[in-house]
């Protein structure tokens, strides 16, 4: 036999096998709920393939069924060309798939060395697996970047370095497919780029890389291809090469988007809130937020940007009464206590600071409590509300709420139907309703549009605008860049719990924003 | 105190604490697995009349502890359905099980002996022999430890000596081995372990059943060690006890040892009121040495003793994350 | 899983609940060689075949609507209060500690007094564990547990060494005065006539001053204390704004704190409240039947609350019918007692049973459910 045959023979072999993964006609239900409609896609070997798609498009049910965490209700799967079924994670991990989750699954007070073992040990007795692991971990670090102490408790490290350990537990696994889902939510535009550094290097030694996002700058720099999500759907799967980030963006939402939101320049007033030296440690006495100033005067937004993580949800929570900080924060010429029992939401709003916070979910709304229940949450003790000195006027409360469900076009406009019950974007809107209908001074807004519907997000933007017109202050914080360029008279940057300069959204653009959020530019 | 006395006390101690040490033990690798066992006590009590019951029928003591294993597992199996099965909250299923305890022992007691809830007193074969270690006399001349070994250490019934032998093995599992890592990681993530391709399921009732063993042993001590028979409500809150001696350990084997013997010790105190008052020269009431074990557990809580902080999953049932 | 309708997760859970924990009963009382039809017989004479077992039933009933209150009201702000027993026993030394201090002039007095004197005591036993868990964080469950015992042990010493009167053998405070004695139903005048005693000829029975006798029942003027008490727990939790902040604060902490409600005071409020409502459960028991502090006095009233709170679903109006279920249960338990060779432990095994069910395996019962209403609906 020649060589030439042998090289043919293999060639051949390639192409019969050219797809690490194939998914063909899979579809899952959640009740009435359709996550994914009829996927067809197919992952060559050794590249990066990129996912995108707005949240609630499916992406993570589509990997969590690949991964075994959920079981299709039809459809197939293939792995190197031969069908498969996932019922388990242990499955996932046979056929040679790994996963690094967005909310990492490490035992926060084991070494890196057990975390990477649990479930992949050799025998019953640890010590053998342990050093085993000690050494195939230092090979695995070597090839490609990715140190890490191996005796290092997880709840040291740093997200990046979680990361890391994520990602050599399935090494450790022999992945040859890794799935990373959202992975640079968490990370420093540094760790990032230290990140797609490493995945580059694992497909260069040919692993297949799946990288779930719906950052369209990730994909754009990283993936071979890219596959397209949208309502349960695959829309597309293209070269991204062939591509540009617009036709993503496009066949992501559907339809043209409407990054530009119409606003009046702003008519600024007197400073409403001034803020000086401002900082707030954690629970485990880590400065989060290291002594930020700024002002923010009537009828402007100023916009915060950043990646998240850097001090923006400590700047809410102290502005808004919910953690202790340090510093001046002046509202109105009024000094606010910043710590102590008069530091609390009631009374910020009691002096007119309004708070949509970041995360509506766990911290503004009760999920088991009725949407009136909900519009007086925060306000329960609002006089308008009250009955007499000892009573509620609960009738008053539901009334008020059917009124501000129809003003906030909230849907359906049910006053005594829990706030689980809504979608997203309703759930949002009964918030903003509660929290603008009543002019405060300050607005204080976090991530106004996560995981809402486009046509909610018009409609909340719309609402921002409308208060800063109204002469109120807003205070916006957003990880997502469009929307602090569209809405923001001015814009701040965070880094590291400080803020590195100050932007005028006409005079600036993203790449400059991005650079400073990344820690570099100009103070 | 005389030496005498000390080590009359500290053998009554070493007695009281293998029942709290085998229930703390249990609790552990419960707790480990991030199941919360309040339950501790009615599986103890179980324990002790199945012992009880099957020891004076048969006559013979490992029947009854066999009887003892089986009918605390028969609780465990109902508090891990409800626990890890069907996601209910571990507390009260523990509670419920108590009080389900505290009746059936004596509704099963009765009817099958009519002496008013109690089981016949044991005797010989059907109890556990106090087993004297070897050269317990002829050591018995060293000063100090000789008599110690001879008086405390030796002459208990080899379920002393089983608890023990316990805490270094419930070590050696936990921190040496494959399932030990394993358990402690699905008391502490258990989506760790479930993105791992282990069942947390397994796991959990794994550790459910080891509790129930344990505490299958405990009870047994009870009733045909401690005790020469069941009566009722026997266990006299030991379960809780041991839960306070396991917060007391953070966790911990070893630490579980101390806080037991320490907690049997003052169990021990409180029977000789008089000791206590001759060394501290003021009347100690009873009922506050009695207490005594309760309060430390609360000072331990208030983490004005160092901070107790359980397994971070514990007392969650485990639901998969989208 | 199917979504069950409202109603059939408020009324059908429980009911199916109750009936498993019948059921298993039943099995245990065969497995003993008893007969359920029996048992079940004589617990229905026994608890509620005469005005007078009514009046034991209600008696029980009121302990527990006291006690299940008590759980309630801590559950709704996310607290799991185990310690109703110790906390109302405390409430009983309040009691005879009010009643004791003064030659009342008249019971209604008394009983303001001795309403005091119970809400502060169980509210103080229940005020350090609240002030551990909000401010250092130590399990409530545990240390509400630990001061049960502690509770027992304090009351033991006080009782032997402080409230026993000289030359009495028996650990209990002396009788209470009689200016002190609450009505009891035959003494109140409406009610009278229902614990009228008649002779074997049918006729009424007087006695030596030519007056009607009637039938001595504990059940007092403190079950209509009870009810008021269901209802203003209802009226605090739905309809003030101390009620909403407690509901807010134990679905979500974090929640709450956004909003400014401080977890400290809601903690602390929420639990000086159950601890009250724990040790107003002594005015039915120490002050209006037994009129004396006596050992273990709260018999496990503190216990069967979480029982009656479960099966209640943590609602006033369901509370009343539970405790009143459980009334039943422990009259018709001690009827059994008395009547049959069934041990009246069995009483135990139920109240075990019934928090069981509702408790920890109230979602399997939801899945049961689910699985019917799935197949109706399909069908």
């Amino acid at each position: 036999m020649s060589a030439a045959d042998l090289g043919g023979r293999q060639a051949t072999a390639a192409l019969a096998l050219p797809y690490a993964i194939e998914l063909k006609g899979i579809s899952k239900a959640f009740g009435s709920v359709q996550a994914n409609k009829d996927i067809n896609i197919a992952i060559p070997r050794g590249t990066i393939h990129g996912i995108i798609g707005e949240n609630g498009a499916g992406k993570s049910t589509l990997m969590s069924i690949l991964y075994g965490f959920y079981r299709a209700d039809s459809g197939q799967i293939l792995v190197n060309g031969a069908p498969v079924t996932i019922p388990d994670s242990q499955s996932a991990i046979r056929a040679g798939i790994g996963m690094v989750f967005q909310h990492f699954k490490l035992v926060q007070n084991f070494s890196v060395l057990e975390n990477v073992i649990l479930g992949a040990e050799d025998g019953p007795m640890l010590n053998s697996s342990l050093a085993k692991a000690r050494k195939i971990l230092g090979d695995l670090s070597r090839e490609y970047e990715l140190d890490v102490d191996p005796d290092a408790l997880i709840e040291d490290l740093s997200v990046g370095h979680q990361q890391r350990v994520e990602i050599l537990k399935a090494l450790y696994r022999q992945a040859e497919i890794l799935i990373l889902d959202e992975p640079t939510g968490v990370l420093t535009p540094d760790e990032a780029d230290h990140l797609f550094r490493i995945l580059r290097g694992l497909r260069d030694q040919g692993k297949t890389i799946v990288l779930i996002t719906h950052k369209l700058r990730e994909i754009m720099e990283t993936t071979d291809n890219v596959s397209v999500m949208r309502r349960g759907t695959m829309v597309a799967t293209v070269k991204t090469a062939e591509t540009s980030p617009e036709s993503l963006a496009e066949l992501m939402v559907g339809r043209k988007v409407l990054l530009e939101v119409e606003k009046k320049p702003s008519k600024v007033g007197e400073i409403v809130l001034s803020v000086k030296n401002l900082a707030v440690k954690d629970e485990h006495g880590v400065t989060r937020l290291k002594g930020v100033s700024f002002d923010i005067r009537a009828g402007e937004i100023l916009g915060i940007a950043g990646v998240a993580g850097n001090g923006q949800s400590e700047l809410l929570d102290a502005l808004g009464g919910i953690a202790a900080a340090s510093g001046v924060v002046v509202l109105n010429g009024a000094k606010l206590p910043l710590t102590g029992p008069r530091a609390n939401g009631k009374a910020r709003r009691d002096a007119g600071i309004a708070h949509v916070p970041e995360d509506r979910q766990s911290l503004g709304l009760i999920m088991d409590f009725a949407a009136w229940e909900n519009v007086g949450f925060g306000y329960h003790d609002d006089p308008r509300y009250q009955k007499n000195a000892w009573l509620m006027d609960n009738e008053a409360l539901r009334a008020d709420t059917a009124s501000k469900m129809a003003t906030y076009d909230v849907r359906p406009p049910i006053p005594t139907l829990p706030a689980k019950s809504f979608s997203g974007g309703n759930q949002q809107k009964i918030v903003v309703a509660r929290e603008m209908d009543r002019n405060p001074e300050l607005l204080l807004i976090g991530q106004p549009t996560r995981g809402v519907d486009i046509g909610a997000i018009e409609f909340i933007h719309k609402q921002i605008i409308a208060l800063r017109d109204a002469g109120s202050a807003v205070l916006l914080v957003s990880v997502e860049l469009d929307e602090i360029m569209s809405l923001s008279d001015r814009v701040l940057v965070m880094f590291d719990g400080q803020i590195m300069g100050e932007r005028v959204p006409a005079q600036t653009d993203e790449r400059e924003l991005g650079m400073m959020m990344a820690g570099m530019g100009a103070k | 105190m005389d030496f005498a006395t000390f080590l009359q006390i500290s053998d009554t101690a070493l007695r009281f604490a293998t029942p709290l040490l085998l229930a703390c033990l249990a609790g552990l690798f419960s707790e480990r697995a991030g199941i919360f066992d309040i339950g501790l006590e009615g599986k103890m009590l179980m324990a002790a009349m199945s012992a009880g019951a099957v020891a004076a029928m048969t006559g013979s003591v490992l029947l009854g502890l066999f009887a003892a294993i089986l009918g605390s597992l028969m609780f465990a199996a109902v508090h891990g359905l409800a626990s890890i099965t069907f996601r209910g909250n571990q507390l009260i299923a523990g509670v419920a099980l108590n009080f389900v305890a505290s009746g059936i022992t004596v509704l099963i007691a009765e009817s099958m002996f009519g002496q008013g809830g109690r089981t016949p007193p044991l005797t010989g074969a059907a109890r556990f022999a106090n087993i004297d270690l070897p050269f317990a006399e002829t050591l018995r001349a060293v000063p100090v430890l000789g008599p110690f070994y001879a008086e405390v250490v030796s002459g208990h019934t080899i379920l002393v000596y089983v608890a023990l032998a316990l805490v270094p093995i419930s070590w050696w599992v936990l921190y040496r081995t494959r399932f030990g890592l394993r358990l402690r990681a699905v008391g502490e993530n258990p989506a760790s372990v479930d993105t791992a391709g282990v069942s947390v399921v397994q796991l959990r009732f794994s550790a459910v059943i080891i509790a129930g063993v344990l505490c299958g042993l405990a009870g047994a001590y009870m009733s045909t060690g401690l005790q020469a028979g069941f009566g009722r409500e026997m266990t006299a809150g030991r379960g809780y006890i041991a839960l306070a001696a396991l917060i007391f350990a953070k966790w911990r084997p070893w630490q579980a040892l101390w806080a037991t013997l320490l907690f049997g010790f003052l169990q021990a105190l409180a029977l000789r009121p008089d000791v206590v008052e001759s060394m501290t020269r003021v009347a100690i009431p009873v009922p506050f040495l009695d207490a005594l074990p309760y309060i430390l557990t609360v000072i331990v809580l208030a983490g004005f003793v160092g901070k107790a902080i359980p397994p971070r999953a514990g007392g969650e049932p485990y639901v998969k994350e989208r | 899983m199917t979504k069950l309708p409202t109603w059939a997760d408020v009324g059908l859970v429980p009911l199916i609940s109750l009936t498993l924990a019948a059921l298993v009963s039943a099995g245990v009382l065969l497995a003993i060689g008893q007969s359920p039809m029996q048992a079940l017989t004589v617990m229905v004479n026994g608890a509620l075949g005469s005005s007078y077992a009514w009046g034991y039933t209600l008696y029980y009933a009121t302990s527990f609507i006291f006690t299940g209150l008590a759980v309630t009201v801590a559950f709704h702000a996310g607290l799991f209060n185990i310690g109703g027993e110790g906390q109302a026993q405390l409430g009983g030394l309040g009691v005879a500690l009010v009643c004791l201090a003064l030659p009342w002039p008249h019971w209604t007095i008394a009983l303001l007094a001795a309403m005091f004197g119970a809400a502060l005591f169980g509210a103080a036993w229940a005020a350090i564990p609240a002030y551990l868990q909000a401010k250092r964080g130590s399990h409530i469950v545990i240390t509400t547990i630990m001061f049960n015992y502690i509770a027992a042990a304090l009351l033991i010493y006080l009782l032997v060494n402080v409230l026993r009167p000289d030359g009495q053998m028996d650990p209990a405070s002396a009788n209470f005065p009689a200016s002190a004695h609450l009505p009891q139903f035959q003494e109140i005048p409406i009610l009278q006539g229902l614990f009228q005693r008649f002779g074997a000829d049918g006729l009424p029975r007087l006695n030596a001053q030519g007056m009607p006798m009637y039938q001595q029942v504990p059940a007092n003027v403190t079950f209509l204390i009870a009810i008021l008490a269901c209802v203003l727990v209802w009226v605090m939790l739905w309809h003030t704004r101390l009620g909403f902040a407690i509901r807010a604060f134990g679905k979500s902490e974090k929640a709450a704190v956004y909003a400014g409600i401080s977890p400290l005071r809601i903690i602390m409020i929420a639990m000086l409240i159950s601890g009250a409502l724990a040790g107003l459960m002594a005015i039915n028991n120490v002050m209006g039947q037994s009129e004396r502090l006596v050992q273990n006095s709260a018999s496990g009233a503190g216990f069967i609350g979480i029982a009656v709170a479960l099966m209640g679903r943590n609602h006033p109006l369901g509370i009343f019918l539970a405790a009143v279920l459980f009334g039943f249960l422990f009259q018709g338990g001690a009827a059994l007692g008395l009547e049959t060779d069934i041990p009246i432990e069995l009483r135990t095994v139920v109240q075990g049973l019934v928090i069981l069910f509702t408790g920890a395996l109230d979602q399997m019962v939801r899945m049961l459910l689910g699985a019917f209403f799935a197949k109706k609906g399909a069908t």
